[in-house]
């Protein structure tokens, strides 16, 4: 059995006196989908914002591919990582927000370029290349040259799938990434990701409250609940059988709140 | 007024000299603007230190006094400097001081998400400021600077007092020579008026076609 691509341990994280995260520890394996649901305030996006080094950590580990995330050795010491290695561990990882997070002054294939030009230096000619099929991928290559305040919502997290796929990141992180839409645009969205976990081998993070979804998605599923992993395994054990009384409650109140398992 | 004529070529040889101190003010003004504002936002003390402190001198001071130190005071330190020169650096750094606030808050009114965006494509910081945060908070900045080169305009009347041949300056001479108040005045009053005019299309005609396309900054 290969190495865990993310090997999360003791991770503590507060903001302010509320401790969102309380010694989570978890690996994921390569290729894995992997779906994080719980309440809201449980930590499941707090741990995709701290994979993206959008958050910093009070305390514990984290390993990509075998490399510490927060942390660099010098000499015999671990020290706290600078901007650099932070830099080139984020080659690694992409993440699709909830709100999009466009540039709504770029057109929809310089979204998508501009990334790879400026970080990797890819050349303008071979980037738009790449651009274009990944929009063409998501079924936007016919809005290129728009501007992102003339697309739908689904377009617009289309269009940002395509962006992040543009570095060509081993994992990917989907922070509620159709909780902003409208309920008739969720399904474009869904049917890309769909396709994702079926023709790539990524490794991709879900935190979503489409249980569906998550079902039909994910390999594993994570119930977080305060800062904990509570239950996890494989979907239907989860979804069909859930064993531990805060997971039946949560799925109890999600169905009653009219979302599909 | 029967040499009326050559009175208006003094004025306007005066607007002249008005229009270049507005330029290159303005000029230095923005300069002074990118590099106090961005400097209020750097990472580093002493960079915000250094901003903080012009900023709050140079916005704190009179006008008038800032320029007779430019004019009389320095070449007692050994720089002399010409009237347009010393025009010129009293003017920009002045109006620049304000311009440093605009441009800090149109920086720090760009959404977080954005910044958020530039970390999960991997830009540095540098590269975020330029294309992402830039860009859009220039749009927010625009009719504020605006605002700021009438203003600057109009205070280009107290190097007059420096004895630098401005509009205001060559207003007080035919003033002088002829003895008519009205007429040297009222033509300065609609030259400034319409050389404000000039700037206002000029920050207008700009703004609409920067905005072009653009929502979540502003819609226009």
């Amino acid at each position: 059995m290969s190495a865990p691509i993310i090997e999360i341990d003791g991770i503590t994280k507060s903001f302010g006196s509320f401790k969102v995260l309380d010694g989570l520890s978890m690996k994921v394996m390569p290729g894995e989908k992997l779906a994080l649901i719980g309440p809201s305030g449980s930590g499941k996006t707090t741990i995709l914002r701290i994979l993206m080094t959008l958050e910093r950590i009070d305390g514990g580990h984290i390993h990509v591919e075998g490399e510490q995330l927060y942390h660099v050795t010098r000499g015999d010491d671990l020290v706290p990582a600078d901007e650099r290695h932070l830099a080139k561990m984020r080659q690694k990882i992409g993440m699709v927000f909830q709100l999009f997070n466009l540039f709504p002054h770029k057109s929809v294939i310089d979204n998508v370029t501009l990334a790879p030009m400026l970080t990797k230096g890819v050349a303008r000619a071979a980037a738009e290349k790449r651009a274009m099929e990944l929009l063409d991928m998501v079924g936007m290559a016919d809005k290129a040259k728009s501007m992102p305040s003339q697309l739908s919502g689904g377009q617009k997290q289309r269009v940002a799938i395509a962006r992040a796929l543009a570095l060509s990141p081993k994992i990917m992180l989907f922070d509620e990434v159709t909780s902003a839409l409208d309920p008739e645009l969720v399904e474009e969205v869904l049917n890309v990701m769909r396709r994702l976990a079926e023709e790539t081998d990524m490794t991709m993070l879900l935190v979503t409250h489409e249980m569906g979804f998550a079902h039909d998605f994910a390999d594993r599923v994570l119930f977080f609940d305060r800062g904990r992993i509570v239950e996890e395994g494989k979907p239907d054990d989860i979804f069909r059988h859930p064993k531990q009384e805060r997971t039946q409650t949560f799925l109890r109140k999600i169905i009653a709140a009219g979302h599909r398992v | 007024m029967d040499n009326w004529s050559g009175y208006l070529g003094l004025i306007l040889q005066g607007a002249v000299v008005t229009v270049q101190l507005t330029l290159m003010g303005s000029a230095l003004a923005l300069v002074m603007a990118f590099l106090a504002g961005l400097g209020r936002l750097s990472r580093f003390f002493a960079v915000r230190a250094i901003a903080t402190a012009y900023i709050e001198f140079f916005r704190g001071t009179s006008i008038f006094v800032q320029l007779f130190w430019a004019y009389f005071v320095l070449p007692f330190m050994g720089i002399s400097l010409t009237p347009l020169q010393a025009g010129v650096l009293a003017l920009g750094l002045n109006v620049g001081a304000y311009g440093a606030e605009v441009v800090r808050g149109a920086i720090q009114s760009i959404g977080k998400e954005q910044y958020e965006a530039c970390v999960a494509l991997n830009l540095g910081r540098w590269q975020c400021m330029r294309h992402i945060i830039l860009p859009q908070a220039l749009l927010l900045m625009l009719p504020t600077f605006g605002n700021n080169a009438i203003e600057l305009l109009k205070a280009t009347a107290v190097v007059s007092l420096i004895s630098l041949a401005d509009m205001t300056f060559q207003a007080q001479v035919v003033r002088a020579q002829t003895g008519n108040t009205l007429i040297p005045f009222a033509t300065i009053l609609v030259l400034y008026f319409l050389m404000a005019l000039c700037i206002s299309w000029a920050v207008r005609g700009l703004e609409r076609r920067m905005a072009r396309g653009l929502d979540g900054v502003r819609a226009t």
